[in-house]
């Protein structure tokens, strides 16, 4: 009898992992699209973290202060990210596929950011002084 | 995750000047910092606003025509705002007023818009503190932290700002607005903060005959303290002492 439980428990607990295994890849995974360029302006581990804080502390000391740095505003984290659609133009957030929502979907995260700020890149213009998308680096060089 | 609701500026200022002092350097392994160094073109702007400037503008209303609207549609180019047809609700940051003294029968043409008040009446009764005074005397909403109560707008004796009544897509870049949030005319600070005039003032220059000047009133060598020590000039309702950086000649 207990030769026959032993039996029963393995074949349960073999059940159990292989239905494990099942839903484990059966979950569906974020499509992250890569962003332009070879890196962010953080690691890819602290930016998966901690996008927020860099994104909260900024907003402050631009609308307050006035201090517009070139390499970490949204506008350039949209520039990097944005995603092309089935026209061959960046999409907008309300577009499933777009960079932030691709995770914030998946998390069920709701981000108020594309309520007033712009979510896809526009065209440089010269009227912002400063051309989307370019980025200056430690030695002065202005990158695309 | 949680938002410091009184920012530390003594941190921010040392670490500002950490930027410069290390810029490039990788003060921890994966963190690097970028930026800092300033090419004369596209000027990033890491210096932060300072009190000794104060922002303001001249209107020369002798040069100001009837029926001309160049800083108005400049103002709706640069922000990415229209009218909808519904004047009562519609966004408006700056309007064309046409003005008649009834005894003498002169007219005047002159354009309104925030007047940035040193003592504005739209910080003084903002709940939340979204409605501010930069260092530099421009007065900005934070929309960040705007509940779109509207106080600010009764209080404005000027009705210079505006509540947005509908969602938005595709704002400027530059110029982020939003349903539920009061917005107004900001002197275009992202221009500004780069060295830049507002979009008025350059349509004006350009297509009209130039009747706005831009600069610093504190700086008595600037354009516009010089025509204002040379000419007088008026403040709208001066009587309520809320000291304006927006001055009129030729009212």
């Amino acid at each position: 009898m207990a030769k026959l439980s032993a039996v029963l428990v393995l074949f349960l607990a073999m059940t159990f992992v292989s239905l494990g295994t099942m839903a484990g890849d059966g979950v569906p995974k974020p499509d992250i699209p890569r962003g332009k360029g070879d890196r962010c302006v953080r690691d890819v581990d602290f930016m998966r973290k901690n996008h927020m804080d860099l994104l909260l502390h900024e907003r402050d000391l631009t609308v307050h202060n006035g201090i517009r740095p070139a390499g970490e505003a949204l506008t350039n984290c949209i520039a990097c990210h944005s995603v092309k659609g089935a026209n061959a133009e960046p999409i907008t957030a309300k577009d499933p596929k777009h960079f932030c929502r691709e995770c914030h979907d998946y998390a069920a995260v709701t981000i108020d950011c594309f309520e007033c700020h712009a979510s896809r890149p526009q065209a440089a213009n010269k009227l912002t002084l400063f051309p989307i998308g370019e980025r200056v680096t430690l030695s002065g060089r202005v990158t695309k | 995750m949680t938002l410091d609701p009184k920012p530390d500026h003594s941190r921010r200022g040392f670490l500002g000047a950490a930027l410069t002092l290390t810029a490039g350097l990788a003060i921890v392994p994966g963190v690097i910092l970028f930026e800092v160094a300033k090419p004369k073109a596209a000027q990033p702007s890491t210096a932060g606003v300072t009190s000794k400037v104060r922002w303001g503008l001249l209107i020369d209303t002798n040069k100001c025509e009837p029926g001309c609207d160049a800083c108005v549609t400049a103002c709706k180019t640069e922000h990415g705002w229209e009218g909808h047809g519904r004047p009562r609700t519609d966004p408006q940051w700056i309007r064309k007023i046409d003005i008649r003294d009834p005894k003498f029968g002169t007219e005047r043409s002159l354009p309104v818009m925030c007047q940035h008040c040193a003592e504005p009446p739209c910080v003084d009764v903002c709940p939340t503190g979204a409605s501010f005074k930069r260092a530099d005397g421009i007065v900005l909403v934070d929309k960040h932290t705007c509940i779109g109560c509207r106080y600010c707008m009764m209080a404005c004796p000027y009705k210079a700002r505006s509540f947005v009544h509908e969602a938005q897509e595709d704002q400027k870049t530059h110029s982020p607005r939003g349903k539920g949030t009061v917005e107004g005319c900001n002197l275009c600070v992202h221009r500004v903060d780069r060295g830049g005039t507002p979009a008025c003032v350059e349509a004006c220059a350009a297509e009209a005959k130039g009747a706005i000047v831009f600069g610093d009133l504190n700086d008595p060598k600037s354009d516009i303290s010089k025509r204002l020590a040379r000419y007088p000039a008026t403040r709208l309702r001066a009587d309520l002492g809320t000291d304006n950086g927006v001055a009129y000649q030729g009212l």
